[in-house]
């Protein structure tokens, strides 16, 4: 594929972000919007693969047009499939989000530009962990040999993984994955406590 | 839904495979995209999918309550146990290297693997709770 032909395929990917996000919001049936916001995240997972994020897509295909979508029509069923009428505007609450909008775009201002090569997450740590584990598989091609004959379980991948994502979260960052599953976990356990007693129990009384 | 025969005889077919490319996901991790918290998603939505079509009743017959709120633990941990593996063979908390199991350069794909079960353990029976919770609160209501 040539360079307009990326060009072209993220600019129909990113039209059709535009264009469902719009849709949900002027749908007033609330099953539709959900679907919508489905197609949303798969558009967006096609856009993070688009942009070589594998994982990132994978995630947003499975929790985004997923779970996400199963949990929001779970939540239908409780408040009922069509969107209350109400077409008064709360002026107070609109001055506030374009308040915080305007905010929040001033402050995009000050990232660096999209695929900068001299940006800090580009320059800080990133080539230390590339350096670390990518870079391993290739450069040890020749040396593999003679070490796999001592080691003759052993990988071509000298014990350095090829998926560099992988690598940094469960490696380089493996005290922060834990805590988010440490928090997943507390999550989990409140919805026991808090939903499995009530439905359980007595009516919700302690 | 339960008297839908295509949806029955398509999620029963499909359970499998679903459940066959959420581990696949966690176990190749380290050498593909994915790993512990999208396999156990995947791995969760295969559950899921029997709960939606099957109803709540059903998939508490194949996964116990007590099972995933047992696993929603267990996998915490497992992940904790790797951990303090590091500890007790003399390293810091959380280095893989005393997990030598098949040879010195096995020892961070062994860590990074058990550490991926432990995450995907835990997100999947997470996910199958919130969908269980949500479910039966959406079937209270009415």
């Amino acid at each position: 594929m040539t360079i307009l032909e990326y060009l072209l395929l993220d600019v129909i990917l990113l039209f059709l972000l535009i264009v469902t996000s719009v849709t949900v919001f002027f749908l007033r049936n609330l099953f539709a919007a959900t679907m919508v916001l489905s197609l949303y995240s798969l558009v967006m997972s096609l856009v993070w693969l688009d942009l070589d994020a594998a994982d990132v897509a994978l995630t947003e295909a499975a929790v985004g047009a997923g779970i996400a979508t199963v949990l929001l029509i779970g939540a239908l069923v409780v408040v009922g499939a069509e969107e209350r009428k109400h077409h008064r505007i709360h002026w107070p609450a609109l001055v506030l989000v374009i308040l915080t909008t305007g905010a929040l775009v001033y402050g995009t201002f000050d990232l660096p530009r999209f695929g900068d090569a001299t940006a800090p997450a580009q320059t800080h740590v990133a080539p230390e962990y590339i350096a670390q584990s990518v870079t391993k598989l290739h450069s040890d091609d020749h040396g593999s040999k003679k070490n796999s004959a001592d080691h003759p379980e052993s990988d071509n991948f000298h014990g350095h993984v090829p998926n560099l994502v992988t690598s940094v979260i469960v490696n380089y960052r493996a005290y922060d994955t834990l805590f988010e599953v440490a928090v997943i976990f507390t999550a989990g356990v409140s919805l026991i406590l808090l939903l499995g007693r009530r439905v359980a129990g007595n009516g919700g009384e302690p | 839904m339960r008297d839908q025969v295509i949806l029955r005889v398509v999620s029963k077919i499909a359970a499998p495979f679903i459940l066959v490319f959420g581990f696949y996901v966690i176990a190749h991790g380290e050498l593909s995209p994915g790993g512990g918290f999208q396999g156990g998603v995947v791995l969760a939505s295969a559950f899921i999918l029997y709960g939606l079509v099957f109803g709540l009743a059903e998939l508490d017959a194949i996964v116990p309550r007590r099972v995933t709120d047992a696993l929603t633990g267990a996998g915490v941990l497992l992940y904790l146990l790797v951990g303090l593996a590091g500890i007790f063979g003399d390293y810091r908390f959380l280095d893989y290297t005393p997990l030598r199991i098949t040879g010195s350069e096995s020892a961070e794909s062994w860590g990074m693997t058990l550490v991926e079960y432990g995450v995907g353990i835990t997100v999947a029976s997470v996910m199958i709770t919130v969908y269980r919770e949500v479910s039966q609160a959406g079937s209270a209501e009415k």
